[in-house]
């Protein structure tokens, strides 16, 4: 299988403080990679630097074949990214937002025109094409957010605990429009604090105080900590760490 | 690209109601207010009167003080005390106390004294005061000479007969002096302080993050907020010039072209300086101060309330760094002297050195990647 994402040694640190320290892991092309740890562990820096957003203190790594020390610039080109805070532009309609980021990603008007009815058609949000963004509900902007991150077809998708403080049965809509990203070839990395959908990914890495503890499916975690679920695993995990920190 | 984020600037300005309101409001509140509060001449101020002499000539000056229209008589005093109290209260700013004797002297020695007593806390009052009312008796002598005196036909002194015009702002009217500055001032506000707001806001919320993870270059994300605030800047401008004319009568000499021509510049000098302070901020109460420093620096260094001349040689030069200091000059320029492009093109030349040092500084400390 092809590897999307290859990192060496990835290391950021502030200060005295290593947030990721030396991580080495691969992700194919087209796999849902979920990206686990407790708060602090270090996933959203990594993510970062993934993303070029942030620039690595060590290592290397390669994302979508590009280099994130040196060509971050052209990894943005072929990703997309869905950030823990929420962010399309609240004072924007739906329609201004998909608009917006699409030209942003170079596409012409008419294949925008397009891709925005489809869009809000998948979403049943034909009616709310001219609302504010800021008024729609948590779940529906989610799913917005993901839509749009979505529009210029990105091989890679980096999204950032996108289902937090949403409800059930948004969260089974969105792992939905996960899937079909993903069975369309689009490799996905999401982090999550739910259990239930770390068994959804095909390939789980649970990151520990800056380091990656575990990397397998989920079966074979399960199997590995000799857990019933993914919640144990990450518990078993999670608390090696709370041990050390002297909690 | 750079269309499409143009018109997403546009379509939040619109649909902020507090922009608006700013864009429209602060040109004209500014225009109307400023001028007229911060005036420089002195007038009303509080005399005490000590006449030790109850002479004709004593109570003619005191009269022409009186009527003089910058002088309130608040007080007759009868005692040194007594007027010492009052200045000492503040509630009277100069003493004027004419000694016993005084028409008696005048006449026949020749030579009176008068006694001013100024509270020089505000000195710039306390020497207006001085001046004024030495004008005032020494005019009051002239005329009590030319009682007794009989000139003969050739005057046995030469004498240099001063005759003064006052070009540009003939009846010294401060406001005149006054709107020009205000309205650089109007545009550095809108160029610094809302252009800053606006783009940390935006780092605030975290759309910023969201445009640093797309391909979107810094010049362009820079560039779609420059432009708009530029236009909104022109606007304010053209209120602002409006205002100047129908409540103040005030049009300008020069042509409204060179106005607009150095405005567009200065307009990018000071969107520059936003775009800086924008760079250096985490957070819009960061903009804020640091916008409020440089607003503060700029305008109290541009000349726009004291004069630049009178300011010390290192605080000259400061000022030749400052872009509000060049611009403030042009716009009097223009509007009171009726000056030309030409006779201005140092302040162009120099508005566009700034222009192109600030955005410069702008672009090459954003950062999409954090280091």
């Amino acid at each position: 299988m092809k590897k999307i994402i290859e990192t060496q040694g990835l290391t950021r640190t502030f200060g005295a403080f290593t947030a990721v320290d030396a991580i080495s892991f691969d992700v194919y092309e087209g796999e849902i990679f979920g990206f686990l740890g407790a708060n602090g562990a270090g996933k959203t820096t990594a993510m970062k630097m993934l993303s070029g957003l942030l620039a690595p203190s060590g290592g290397s790594a390669t994302v979508v074949g590009f280099d994130v020390k040196t060509q971050s610039e052209d990894i943005k080109k072929q990703i997309g990214y869905m950030s823990q805070r929420f962010s399309l532009y609240e004072d924007l309609t739906v329609l201004e937002n998909i608009h917006l980021f699409g030209s942003i990603y170079g596409l012409k008007k008419a294949e925008l025109a397009q891709k925005a009815e489809v869009l809000l058609e998948q979403l049943e949000f034909t009616d709310q094409r001219n609302t504010l963004v800021g008024d729609l509900p948590l779940g529906w902007k989610q799913k917005l957010s993901f839509s749009v991150a979505m529009l210029h077809e990105p091989r890679l998708v980096f999204l950032d605990e996108p289902t937090g403080g949403v409800d059930p049965i948004t969260r089974r809509q969105f792992w939905e429009m996960i899937y079909a990203a993903a069975h369309k070839g689009a490799t996905v990395f999401v982090t999550t604090h739910y259990m239930d959908e770390a068994e959804y990914c095909d390939r789980v890495s649970i990151m520990v105080d800056g380091k990656i503890a575990a990397l397998d499916t989920p079966h074979n975690l399960k199997r590995q900590f000799n857990a019933p679920d993914m919640n144990d695993v990450f518990l078993q995990l999670a608390a090696t760490s709370v041990a050390r920190a002297g909690f | 690209m750079l269309r499409a984020l143009i018109k997403k600037e546009f379509s939040q300005i619109f649909r902020n109601p507090s922009i608006i309101r700013m864009m429209l409001a602060a040109p004209i509140i500014q225009l109307i207010i400023i001028p007229l509060a911060a005036d420089f001449e002195v007038k009303n101020i509080n005399i005490a009167v000590l006449d030790w002499d109850h002479s004709t000539y004593s109570e003619k000056i005191v009269n022409r003080m009186g009527a003089s229209g910058y002088f309130v008589i608040k007080e007759v005093a009868h005692s040194p005390e007594e007027a010492q109290a009052a200045l000492d209260h503040g509630t009277v700013d100069l003493v004027v106390e004419i000694p016993a004797r005084f028409e008696r002297e005048l006449v026949r020695e020749d030579e009176a004294k008068i006694f001013l007593r100024a509270d020089a806390v505000n000195g710039v009052k306390a020497g207006l005061a001085m001046n004024y009312s030495g004008q005032i008796i020494s005019q009051v002598n002239q005329e009590i000479r030319q009682d007794f005196v009989q000139f003969p036909r050739f005057s046995p002194v030469p004498t240099i007969d001063i005759s003064t015009r006052f070009w540009y702002n003939p009846d010294f009217n401060y406001r005149h002096y006054m709107a020009p500055g205000i309205l650089a001032l109007l545009l550095v506000m809108v160029g610094s302080m809302m252009c800053a707001l606006n783009i940390v806001r935006e780092r605030e919320i975290g759309t910023m993050e969201q445009m640093n993870v797309t391909p979107v270059k810094s010049y362009q994300f820079l560039l779609a907020k420059l432009i708009p605030f530029w236009i909104i800047g022109l606007v304010s401008l053209t209120i602002g010039l409006t205002v100047c004319y129908l409540v103040f009568g005030l049009y300008p000499l020069g042509s409204y072209l060179t106005i607009y021509l150095f405005a567009m510049v200065f307009l990018i000098a000071s969107l520059g300086i936003g775009q800086i302070v924008a760079s250096f901020s985490e957070n819009q109460q960061q903009a804020t101060l640091f916008s409020f420093f440089f607003m503060m620096m700029f305008v109290l260094l541009s000349g726009l309330y004291t004069s630049i001349e009178s300011m010390p040689d290192w605080a000259r030069y400061l000022a030749l760094a400052n872009p509000v200091s060049h611009f403030v000059d042009v716009m009097r320029s223009v509007m009171l002297k009726g000056s030309n492009f030409y006779d201005l093109q140092h302040r162009f030349w120099a508005l566009v050195g700034f222009a192109v040092l600030f955005n410069a500084i702008a672009v090459l400390n954003y950062r999409k990647r954090a280091g």
